[in-house]
């Protein structure tokens, strides 16, 4: 068949059944729960009175809530605690894989997956947590569900969907000096807002995604969400199949052989249509960073907060927006005194994130009147940290390496930054209250996270570079 | 989970007519920690509905007395952000069992419809008008009917269609989930599971 798409082939090739003027349902091949939207779907089977159709199918971490520290110590908030046990107990019960706090592959979710291999091209994954969109920089369709889907998934394999319109985003050129992937996906964001790709799903083709890292990847396809697709992906090539090799969970031998030819398939023909289409230039990127409430509201550093009538979305947002952030129209960026710096998440909590980082701070010092949360995606990643000597980089720079986990991300847990302060951060959400109540949340890459810790302001990581 | 069937629904509602109203908002993360599925009301629009030491806003609509009602009719870009769908349960615990916006994040849509909420999504024009409508009388009722797909304003009679799929309509109308649905699939289900390489 020609004139498909990527998702296209990916999607049919789940179909169980078509509905008429009704969802798919879909197969799903991989499945995550964490602790924080799993319980209530197992209350649901139980009191369904049915099983795990394919336990094996399933894999759980806790990261959503636990702390950064002291990890080898019992949780303290007994709500956490009892979430955590709750998923050790289900787990066990229904026998699925958990690497639970303190398992040498604990992470956070969407890090751990293509870490260990269980993440592969063309397969549909599915996690009660809207950043699945990670996974799709290997060319799979993963989207995040609601906890009656996660009830679904565990009890049926399947879920219902109907197929969601395509769109595709094309980057032409080169990302200039000090531009990260995060950058991009920023830049893309604020130029469609914050809903602009609702009820798509996004494939991102062109040069400046050819030319990224399976990570830099990772993090454009994460942030998919916050446009308001429901998933994001990249086509399998090399680099992808070179990222997989060897993997824990990859095929292995024949199997894997017999798996690169048919990953090799997916890609979109030349003549397949897309229901909407966005082009955009490589040069017009610079580092970014966001003054707003939604991570639509953001634009390069350089340049000043637009005006209401230049910015995307309604005024009454915008307004408000800017009323919580403490900020006024046309401001510089630049120069903006910053109190917390937060490098992580499964958008910018990799290895080459922390690389990224270390770049900047090395031989110079944290700046004083900030406080920053330097916390890797998971065990791993930590352990290549101290691997690389980046540990000690950060060190004598004056930072401190955290536990793996989501943190600051969504502040569930202790790493709360206080109302009224602002937080350079390198995860993906500044709604209002997003990492504490009354917080304030500037978006940004490890780059420009690296420039504010070290000189306390909203700094251009290119003077570093 | 059982939820009501939903058929004919006339209530007077709740105005909300701010856009990009996020799902951390209406149910912000810290109120993520229960392992059930009940008492997420109490929480629902905690940060909008009360001051840090729980006294609540007195400018915050839920906390007006004077609007009521089962329809909460939100501005555009309702339930944008985190999946959460425990957004969905907050609202529903609440009492709301219908949301009207003139847009809707996609997620949130598909948690409302599986929870037993219905989102309604009307066109810019009508929602102005049933905002002009609640502005003129806090207690304007309007009938949602899911047989008809149609919201009307009984005071003034304007009426305008809604989509919805023929496979939810069926659900809502009966109280089933889709999980109900699935279940009944397990044999075709198996056997594509049987033929998958991964
Ligand atoms: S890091 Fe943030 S976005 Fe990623 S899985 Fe954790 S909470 Fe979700």
């Amino acid at each position: 068949m020609s004139k498909q798409t990527l998702f296209d082939k990916v999607w049919d090739a789940h179909v169980v059944r078509h509905i008429d003027e009704g969802p798919d349902v879909l197969f799903i091949d991989r499945h995550f729960i964490h602790e924080v939207t799993s319980p209530v779907a197992f209350n649901g089977l139980e009191s369904r009175g049915a099983e795990v159709l394919f336990p094996q199918r399933t894999f759980a971490t806790a990261d959503h809530n636990t702390p950064t520290i002291n990890q080898h110590l019992p949780v303290e908030d007994p709500l956490s605690a009892n979430q955590l046990q709750a998923l050790a107990n289900n787990t066990t019960r229904h026998g699925i894989s958990f690497w639970g706090l303190g398992h040498a592959k604990n992470g956070i979710v969407h890090i751990i997956g293509p870490e260990n291999g269980i993440t592969q091209p063309g397969m549909t994954i599915v996690c009660g947590d809207s950043h699945t969109s990670t996974h799709g920089a290997f060319g799979a369709i993963a989207f995040g569900i609601g906890t009656s889907e996660v009830e679904m998934v565990l009890a049926t394999q399947c879920i219902m969907q109907p197929k969601p319109k395509k769109m595709r985003i094309t980057i032409n050129g080169k990302l200039g000096k000090g531009v990260l992937s995060k950058d991009a996906v920023l830049y893309i964001i604020s130029q469609i807002s914050a809903s602009g790709a609702t009820g798509y799903f996004v494939e991102y083709a062109g040069e400046v995604f050819e030319d990224m890292s399976m990570e830099a990847r990772m993090t454009v396809c994460n942030m998919s969400i916050e446009m308001g697709a429901r998933g994001g992906m990249i086509a399998p090539d090399e680099k992808t199949f070179a990222y997989l090799k060897g993997r824990d969970q990859s095929p292995k031998d024949e199997a894997w052989d017999k798996a690169v030819a048919y990953w090799k398939t997916l890609k979109t023909d030349a003549d397949a249509k897309f229901d909407l289409e966005y082009t955009f230039d490589a040069d017009d990127i610079e580092p970014q960073i966001t003054y707003g409430t939604n991570p639509g509201m953001g634009a390069g550093i350089s340049r000043p907060i637009p005006t209401a009538e230049q910015a995307k979305g309604g005024a009454t947002t915008y307004a408000k927006s800017l009323d919580y952030m403490g900020f006024a129209e046309e401001d510089s960026m630049l120069g903006k005194p910053i109190d917390f710096v937060f490098l992580g998440s499964c958008t910018n909590g990799r290895i080459e994130d922390f690389r990224a980082f270390a770049s900047i701070v090395k031989g110079r010092r944290k700046a004083d009147n900030v406080t920053a949360w330097l916390v890797p995606g998971s065990h791993v990643v930590e352990s290549q940290i101290k691997e690389e000597g980046l540990l000690d980089v950060l060190t004598e720079a004056g930072f401190e390496l955290r536990q793996p986990g989501c943190s600051a991300c969504l502040a569930m847990n202790d790493d709360k930054v206080p109302a009224g302060k602002y937080a350079v951060s390198t995860s993906n959400r500044n709604f209002e209250g997003r990492q504490g109540p009354g917080a304030r949340t500037l978006l940004a890459s490890p780059f420009v996270a690296a420039a504010a810790a070290v000189t306390g302001v909203v700094t251009d990581p290119r003077q570093f570079l | 989970m059982a939820y009501d069937k939903f058929t004919t629904l006339t209530s007077s509602a709740v105005p909300m007519p701010i856009e990009n109203v996020d799902t951390d908002q209406i149910i912000p993360a810290r109120f993520l920690k229960a392992t059930e599925r009940t008492g997420f009301g109490d929480n629902l629009f905690r940060d909008w509905r009360y001051n840090k030491d729980e006294s609540p806003k007195p400018d915050f609509v839920l906390n007006n007395p004077i609007y009521q009602g089962k329809i909460l009719v939100g501005g555009k870009n309702f339930g944008s952000g985190s999946s959460r769908e425990h957004a969905a349960w907050a609202l529903y615990d609440y009492g709301f069992r219908c949301v009207v916006s003139s847009f809707f994040a996609d997620i949130f849509k598909n948690n409302a419809i599986n929870v037993g909420l219905l989102p309604v999504t009307v066109s810019a024009e009508f929602l102005d008008k049933i905002f002009k409508a609640i502005e003129q009388d806090p207690d304007a009722q309007l009938e949602v009917s899911l047989p008809n797909q149609t919201i009307t304003i009984l005071a003034t009679g304007e009426q305008e269609s809604f989509v919805i799929s023929d496979y939810k309509k069926h659900n809502l109308l009966n109280g089933y989930d889709d999980i109900d649905y699935l279940r009944a699939m397990k044999e075709e289900i198996g056997a594509f599971a049987e033929q998958s390489m991964y």
